[in-house]
C-alpha cells in the first residue's frame, strides 16, 4: 500500500511527464491549473491518466474545486 | 453523394466504408449547423447503402469526440423567444435530431463510433446509436444534463436502457460523473479499447473484417439486436420540453454559458 507521500510524488511525476514541465518545478501545494497551464478539458485528460495509472475510478465531483496536487493525491489515496 | 465537406463535418467513401469526421471547434458541440449537415449525411444513406458495408464516425478535434449539445446556442436562441415559442423551438430541434439519430441507429450498414477524449451528453447519444463503440483508453463518457435541471434530449436514456444494465444507467445519470474507457467497457458501453490515438485505426480494422460478411445476414442481425425504442423516445421529447419550461433551467443554462469555472464540463 502506497503512503500519501508516495501517491503525491507519483501524481507530480505523471503531471510533469505528460505536460512536459521540469519535474523539480512542481511542488505538492502548487495550483496545477496555473502551474501546468491547463484548461478544463486538459484537467479531464489528467484525471483519465491518473485513473489509468493508479487503476482506480475517481469521480470528477470528488475533485471539483481541488486545484493543488496534495489534495488531489489525498482524494486518490482514499480510492486505492 | 460519396464525399462531402461542410462547415462542421465531412464524409468520404472508399471501398465499402464511409468515414464521417466531426470537425467543429472547439469540441464538436452539436447545434443547428451540425444538425443540418448530419441531415444531409443521413439523406445520402439510400445512395450509399448499396455499396457500403460500414460507416465510421470519428472526430478531428483534439479534445474529443463531442462535448454534446451546443448549450450556448440553445441558451441564446431560447432567450430570444417567449415561453410557448421557446418550447416550440426546442421541440422542433429535438424532433430533427431524433430523426437523424434514428436513421443512423437503423442504418443499412454497420456503424462504428471511434471515440477519443470527451464523449459527453449529446456526443454520447450520437455514439450510442452506433452498432459498435471503439474507445481510446483516454476517452471519457458522461451525461451531465441533470446538473442543468434537464434530462438527456437526444435519446440518451431510452438507448442506455436498451443497451446497458439499469444500475450503471442510474449511476451515470444521478451522479452526472464521467467514467473512463475501462469502466465503460466493463459495463458494456464500449465494445473495444484502443491504445491512445488508435481508436480510428482499430475501427478501420473492424471495418475490414465486417465488410467480408453477407449484407443481408448483417441487416437481419441488426434488426434483431437493435430495436428502436420509439415510444420512449417520443416520451423523452415531451419530458424534455416540459422540464425546459421551468425558469430554473434557463437560469442553469445562463450560469453554464457564462461560467468562468476552471472545470465547467465537470458536474
Amino acid at each position: 500500500m502506497r503512503t500519501v507521500e508516495q501517491t503525491t510524488q507519483e501524481v507530480l511525476d505523471l503531471a510533469a511527464k505528460h505536460f512536459q514541465v521540469a519535474q523539480d518545478s512542481l511542488a505538492p501545494d502548487d495550483d496545477f491549473f496555473k502551474k501546468l497551464g491547463i484548461n478544463s478539458l486538459q484537467a479531464l485528460e489528467l484525471l483519465s491518466r491518473l485513473e489509468n495509472h493508479f487503476g482506480i475510478e475517481l469521480p470528477d465531483y470528488e475533485v471539483q474545486g481541488v486545484s493543488d496536487f496534495r489534495t488531489l493525491a489525498s482524494r486518490i489515496q482514499s480510492r486505492l | 453523394m460519396k464525399s462531402f465537406t461542410g462547415k462542421t463535418l465531412r464524409w468520404n467513401w472508399n471501398d465499402g466504408v464511409v468515414e464521417l469526421t466531426l470537425d467543429r471547434e472547439p469540441a464538436n458541440e452539436i447545434g443547428t449547423a451540425m444538425l443540418a449537415e448530419l441531415e444531409k449525411f443521413v439523406g445520402a444513406f439510400d445512395a450509399l447503402a448499396p455499396e457500403t458495408s460500414v460507416c465510421i464516425i470519428s472526430s478531428a478535434r483534439k479534445h474529443g469526440f463531442s462535448a454534446g449539445a451546443d448549450l450556448r446556442e440553445l441558451y441564446e436562441s431560447a432567450a430570444r423567444l417567449d415561453g410557448a415559442e421557446r418550447v416550440a423551438g426546442v421541440r422542433q430541434f429535438l424532433e430533427r435530431i431524433h430523426a437523424v439519430l434514428n436513421a443512423i441507429d437503423a442504418a443499412p450498414f454497420v456503424t462504428i463510433a471511434a471515440v477519443h477524449g470527451i464523449c459527453f451528453g449529446g456526443g454520447l447519444e450520437l455514439a450510442l446509436v452506433c452498432d459498435i463503440i471503439v474507445a481510446d483508453k483516454m476517452a471519457r463518457f458522461a451525461f451531465p444534463e441533470l446538473r442543468l435541471g434537464l434530462i438527456p434530449g437526444f435519446g440518451g436514456i431510452p438507448r442506455l436502457k436498451r443497451d446497458l444494465g439499469n444500475g450503471f444507467v442510474r449511476d451515470l445519470l444521478f451522479t452526472g460523473r464521467s467514467v473512463n474507457a475501462t469502466r465503460a467497457q466493463a459495463v458494456g458501453l464500449v465494445a473495444q479499447l484502443a491504445a491512445e490515438g488508435e481508436a480510428l485505426n482499430v475501427a478501420r480494422s473492424n471495418a475490414n473484417q465486417i465488410k467480408k460478411f453477407d449484407p443481408v445476414a448483417r441487416a437481419a442481425a441488426k434488426k434483431f439486436l437493435k430495436p428502436i425504442p420509439h415510444e420512449e423516445l417520443h416520451l423523452e421529447i415531451d419530458l424534455f420540453c416540459e422540464l425546459f419550461t421551468r425558469p430554473a433551467v434557463m437560469a442553469s443554462l445562463k450560469k453554464f454559458v457564462e461560467s468562468t469555472d476552471a472545470m465547467p464540463y465537470l458536474p
